[in-house]
């Protein structure tokens, strides 16, 4: 099968119909770009934020708050990603008292946006809390232990002793959840956010030069994520604890 | 919630189960794909060539750091490229998920091999086992029960992650229910019902997990 290869159109700058750029498809690209490293960070402070703290409330000896904990992760594990997406962008408003629907619906800025960023963080703080638990729950007793018997409350147990411990063994996996949410921001597209992966197949439609388009989104993958695990690889070793073993990424 | 319309829900049960059943049938072949291509990965991973293991290494990661949907839309278009003619989505999709959960299988593989304890291997030699011999009765049998949970978890995620075919509209069960959503302007219901299937589904594969990793503990 015959495939003319133009790598020319990925780097229209400028709309030149005799170039053969209908569209200043570069900036798209980049702009692309911006929006998948927009939306997976702001997701995860929310998954980062919320996760700790769902993953605390499992470790936790109040029946109900371990519940709590429980249930959360119990039910944003069991739901695809994408269904989640639809419900909070399609359902949500629905169900909210009707001046709240409406300002969600209209009132809003970049609806779209925000709630892309709501619900990856809202999903992935169940995986950061698994891991959070996992994290607390690999320090031996005795620290904890020891801290209460020096008169800690269990807040400055948990500020002073379990997290700061339990952070550094987790940052493996939590450096692979942070990925995951990399790779999930491109889920944004199905309600509309232009992200890298919705602006490469956008460029597929407009110049049938969808391999080119593929390409130069999966080398930016391929790059932040090589670039995020180098970094993490050196802010482990640096953060590690003497004699404690990470948990290591799967 | 006042108008919460449980007919239609009743009324397209069996336009939404023929969609179940692409869900289902498409997870199934992946598995089947994935495990037999992740068993050769990790196989090659282990091997003693440096090349063959940078190889299967490079596949691994590549496909681990790649969006699942972007991966979808590669052989969308690349399976017909290949084959010089239409295939249907279908097929497109399943090459797709095939690759991808490969890379993912061959890692939980890899580190199952990896937890047999090197006293087992040694000891298989000792009894003048082949390599082969080895394998197949005293590194793979153990290998195998350490990483059953988490095949059978990753399987899950894969079950939760072919909604993705959303993108190219293979008819899958939420591209079913989006139809039938859209058609009727029952958005609220029918997303609801999606979301509750497979929470439902999900939730019993996990029960089994439990039930299983209790009925065969590892022993360690």
């Amino acid at each position: 099968m015959n495939y003319n290869w133009d790598w020319g159109v990925l780097f229209c700058t400028v709309e030149d119909a005799a170039a053969g750029c209908s569209q200043p498809f570069f900036q798209w690209i980049v702009s692309g770009f911006g929006w998948t490293i927009a939306v997976a960070a702001a997701a995860w402070v929310i998954a980062f934020s919320l996760g700790s703290l769902i993953g605390v409330m499992r470790t936790l000896e109040n029946p109900i708050l371990r519940g709590i904990g429980t249930g959360y992760v119990t039910i944003f594990r069991n739901i695809p990603l994408l269904v989640q997406m639809f419900l909070w962008y399609f359902v949500m408003p629905e169900l909210l008292p009707k001046e709240a629907g409406m300002w969600v619906k209209r009132g809003m800025p970049m609806p779209e946006y925000w709630t892309a960023v709501f619900c990856l963080g809202t999903y992935t703080a169940s995986r950061v809390g698994e891991q959070v638990r996992a994290g607390i729950q690999s320090i031996t007793q005795g620290q904890r232990y020891a801290a209460m018997a020096i008169g800690l409350r269990p807040t400055q147990v948990y500020r002073y002793i379990l997290l700061p411990v339990g952070y550094r063994i987790i940052i493996p996996p939590l450096t692979s959840d942070f990925l995951g949410i990399f790779k999930n921001s491109s889920l944004a597209l199905t309600i509309g956010v232009l992200e890298l992966t919705a602006q490469t197949r956008q460029i597929e439609e407009y110049t049938f030069q969808g391999f080119e388009a593929f390409t130069a989104a999966t080398l930016l993958y391929i790059l932040v994520t090589a670039i995020v695990m180098a970094v993490m690889r050196v802010v482990e070793s640096r953060v590690a604890i003497p004699g404690m073993i990470s948990l290591g990424a799967k | 919630m006042t108008d919460f319309d449980f007919a239609i829900i009743i009324k397209s049960i069996p336009f939404l189960l023929e969609g179940m059943w692409v869900s289902l049938l498409l997870t199934l072949l992946a598995i089947t794909g994935g495990l037999i291509l992740g068993v050769l990965l990790a196989l090659c991973r282990l091997a003693p060539y440096t090349w063959l293991s940078f190889a299967a290494g490079t596949y691994v990661n590549f496909f681990r750091s790649m969006p699942l949907i972007l991966i979808i839309f590669w052989f969308y278009f690349l399976v017909p490229f290949i084959l010089g003619r239409p295939v249907g989505s279908f097929y497109s999709v399943l090459t797709a998920f095939v690759m991808f959960e490969a890379a993912y299988y061959c890692e939980i593989i890899r580190a199952g091999i990896q937890s047999v304890r090197t006293g087992q291997v040694y000891a298989g030699q000792a009894l003048g086992l082949t390599y082969a011999q080895n394998m197949r009765f005293v590194v793979l049998p153990q290998a195998f029960r350490a990483m059953m949970p988490i095949l059978l978890t990753q399987s899950i995620i894969m079950f939760q992650d072919t909604s993705l075919v959303y993108v190219v509209g293979l008819r899958d069960f939420l591209v079913a229910a989006d139809i039938v959503a859209n058609r009727d302007n029952r958005l609220m219901e029918m997303y609801m019902t999606v979301a509750i299937v497979y929470f439902a589904l999900c939730l019993v594969g996990q029960l089994g997990i439990h039930k299983l990793q209790k009925k065969f503990p590892t022993g360690r």
